[in-house]
């Protein structure tokens, strides 16, 4: 007898044996909820692996105070539908009291600072996972992350040594004061995603859908423009059809040409396209392996 | 819509592949991610612009794969990478693992969730040590299928003979192993010849390309669907009024189908009761069969909880505190202690283990079992038996991948310093 399950389904289970195994493995786990799609479909997730009883983990959102307002919305209609607990760190505080300097001058982003409140707001909650919506196929070095992967009492990553995950087990073993980062939708492609999203029915923040902004072209790349942006005297602002395919600080977050007016239409976009979703992203062009410095740092 | 339904019916195929640069295996990964239109534009021109700036020429395909700092510096793979692509009949992931000397741990990892292990050989050199080693490692991981590439046919003039010869070699050899599903392909991942497209100079070969292999070779029954096997891995209890006295056993299912109505044994307790309830990602669901992840509810109130194993009353797996293993080591600190104690993990258990003997090490090159010299240290494999603190409830690992696996923990440093296959 032939029992076929799809790809889709199967990377749905593996991500409700992932959820699942956080909530028996560590005692105070959290998700990073950036207001993403990968956050929004981890939640929806985790909302499928636990039900009828209610998440036992609650959100953190790392906030730079350049959002795009549609996210701050959204996130508060899915914390409410539900019934979750939503934490905030903001950045913003950890520049007013002095813990880190912001960034000056043409190209400053506030990427690089949320690595501080991330790492203070874990502490404080004494949160033993922090569940991320990283997959391995945005960015080389996050192919090569784990499932469970191991940080130091300084929230470090190192790449070199990590625990090797065989089948279906996942060693979730800390000394005091250490956590774990877990990446639940690891195997999932921007694809399978998106095909999931279609399939099932999610809502999202229209962001994603084709809009008209006001936007600005730099090095290549268009940024929403909004009071956030320093801009060079040369760079003109314009009006275009645009829609984000990542979701970030608005000041570092590209947004694409498209006219994907459903979610059906960006599937065929992205099936076709020739650019990975994070070519948009100017924070990780800063140099050939900038991810992989932030996330030893203790990056999302 | 009609898009979306389509992809409801792609399966997912894990593969591993294993060799080093010399064999081709980057640029084989490299083919098949480029023909199936799985690089994108901006990784290439990355690509492209690295090569050139250490001074190569052409794209190196092998950057691609290689992602860590120190990698790309110094030309090595550390670290299994998990590479992926699709085409319109399956999503494949690949775990790609590095070719050098100590690379055995890692391809045991990649190796525990494969379908399918593709085998790279120079056809100028044949079956060398290190064809014999992947050999090994994929029959003792219980790969289901095994593809051997015989690659560079180009440069042995598309030879049949010289094709005849290695597939002669290697099946002499493979006698010794235990795979159970074969298969030979002459390409050239340089050329293309059968990766995706077939070769017009390889008449005399009939069998398929590469990529109809790996988008048409049958992986459902790669799963167990003959015992029943259900670890439970969390209980599910709401405490709201509306589910006051739900009780719901989350899993996902690694043996067996489960069906509404079954009667069942619990384990460790030996009480049999009913199955009243399925619940799957979508809601209730009459069956669920391995590798999904549902919540069971049943008729009695009795004690279960996470480790404990869901089973039908008249298949059991093997139930006992002694089990015999092959250990893959994989600690570069110390070498396995022989009476020493580790933490051992086995489906949802979590227990505690003493070596108390060692059988003999494995050469993996050769299968030889050394009995002399029994110090097994990083990269070795050692045939041991364990004695744990609590009954474990095994299968052999033959018969079931996920309960026939354990793996070992050092308790002092927290990590994962061996895999063991229940024999």
């Amino acid at each position: 007898m032939d029992y076929n399950i799809s790809h889709l389904k199967e990377l749905e289970s593996e991500s409700i044996f992932i959820l699942r195994e956080v909530a028996a493995q560590f005692e105070k786990p959290v998700i990073l909820f950036s207001g993403g799609k990968d956050s929004i479909l981890m939640v929806y997730l985790a909302v499928k692996a636990f039900a009828p009883a209610r998440v036992p983990f609650p959100l953190l959102h790392v906030d730079t105070g350049h959002n795009f307002p549609e996210t701050l919305k959204f996130r508060d209609l899915l914390v409410e539908k539900y019934g979750l607990k939503l934490n905030v760190g903001y950045v913003q505080d950890a520049i007013d009291n002095g813990h880190v300097v912001e960034e000056q001058g043409f190209n400053s982003s506030r990427n690089g600072l949320q690595i501080y409140t991330l790492l203070d707001e874990l502490e404080k909650g004494k949160y033993d996972a922090a569940m991320g919506g990283g997959r391995r196929d945005e960015e080389k070095a996050r192919a090569k992350e784990r499932f469970f992967s191991h940080r130091d009492e300084f929230g470090q990553w190192d790449p070199k040594n990590q625990r090797p995950e065989l089948w279906n087990l996942f060693n979730g073993r800390k000394n005091f004061g250490e956590h774990f980062r877990v990446f639940p939708i690891s195997n999932w492609t921007e694809l399978d995603v998106w095909q999931y999203l279609a399939m099932e029915n999610v809502p999202l923040p229209n962001l994603y859908l084709s809009h008209e902004r006001d936007v600005i072209k730099r090095d290549g790349t268009l940024l929403a423009d909004s009071e956030y942006l320093d801009k060079k005297p040369e760079e003109e602002v314009f009006k275009a059809q645009v829609r984000c395919r990542t979701i970030g600080d608005m000041t570092c977050t590209g947004v694409w040409e498209s006219d994907a007016a459903t979610v059906e239409d960006i599937i065929q976009e992205i099936a076709t396209t020739r650019m990975t979703e994070r070519g948009g992203r100017t924070d990780d062009k800063r140099s050939e392996t900038s991810m992989e410095d932030r996330k030893k740092e203790g990056y999302f | 819509m009609s898009e979306v339904y389509k992809y409801e019916e792609s399966e997912l195929l894990r593969f591993t592949t294993a060799g080093s640069v010399d064999d081709g295996k980057s640029t084989l990964i490299g083919r098949m991610l480029y023909d199936s239109k799985s690089i994108f534009q901006d990784q290439y021109d990355q690509l492209k612009e690295t090569t050139e700036r250490r001074g190569e020429e052409g794209v190196n395909l092998a950057l691609l794969t290689d992602g860590l700092k120190a990698e790309r510096e110094q030309g090595i793979t550390i670290d299994v990478a998990y590479r992926y692509f699709s085409t319109p009949k399956r999503k494949f992931i690949i775990a790609d693992t590095p070719g050098h000397i100590q690379y055995t741990r890692n391809m045991v990892t990649g190796a525990s969730t494969a379908n399918v292990a593709l085998i790279l050989i120079d056809a100028r050199n044949g079956v060398v040590e290190q064809t014999r080693r992947h050999a090994i490692i994929a029959s003792l991981l219980q790969i289901p299928h095994v593809v051997v590439c015989i690659n560079k046919m180009d440069l042995v003039d598309y030879d049949q003979t010289r094709y005849d010869e290695i597939q002669d070699q290697f099946e002499k050899f493979a006698t010794k192993l235990d795979v159970k599903d074969i298969h030979f392909i002459p390409i050239s991942a340089l050329i293309g010849d059968n990766v995706v497209n077939r070769s017009d100079k390889t008449s005399w070969y009939e069998g398929p390309t590469l990529m109809y292999f790996l988008e048409n070779v049958h992986i459902s029954s790669d799963h167990n669907f003959i015992d029943v096997r259900f670890p439970v891995q969390f209980v599910i209890r709401p405490n709201t009024d509306e589910h006051h006295d739900y009780r719901g056993y989350a899993g996902r299912v690694a043996g067996g189908v489960l069906k509404k109505g079954d009667e069942v044994l619990l384990l460790p307790t030996g009480f049999t009761t009913k199955i009243t309830k399925i619940m799957g990602p979508d809601g209730e669901q009459n069956e669920a069969h391995p590798p999904e992840s549902v919540t069971v509810l049943v008729e009695d109130k009795l004690d279960l909880s996470r480790g404990d194993m869901i089973v039908r009353p008249n298949n059991k797996p093997d139930i006992g505190q002694d089990i015999e293993v092959m250990l893959c080591w994989f600690d570069n600190n110390k070498p396995l202690q022989a009476n020493g104690k580790y933490a051992l993990k086995h489906t949802s258990q979590d227990v505690r283990c003493v070596v108390k003997e060692i059988r003999y090490k494995l050469d993996i090159n050769t299968l030889h079992r050394e009995l002399e010299d029994m110090t097994i240290n990083m990269n070795d494999m050692a045939r041991v038996v364990l004695r744990t603190t609590k009954p474990l409830f095994t299968d052999a690992y033959r018969k079931n991948r996920i309960t026939g696996s354990i793996i070992l923990i050092d308790e002092g440093t927290n990590s994962t310093v061996a895999a063991g296959m229940v024999i």
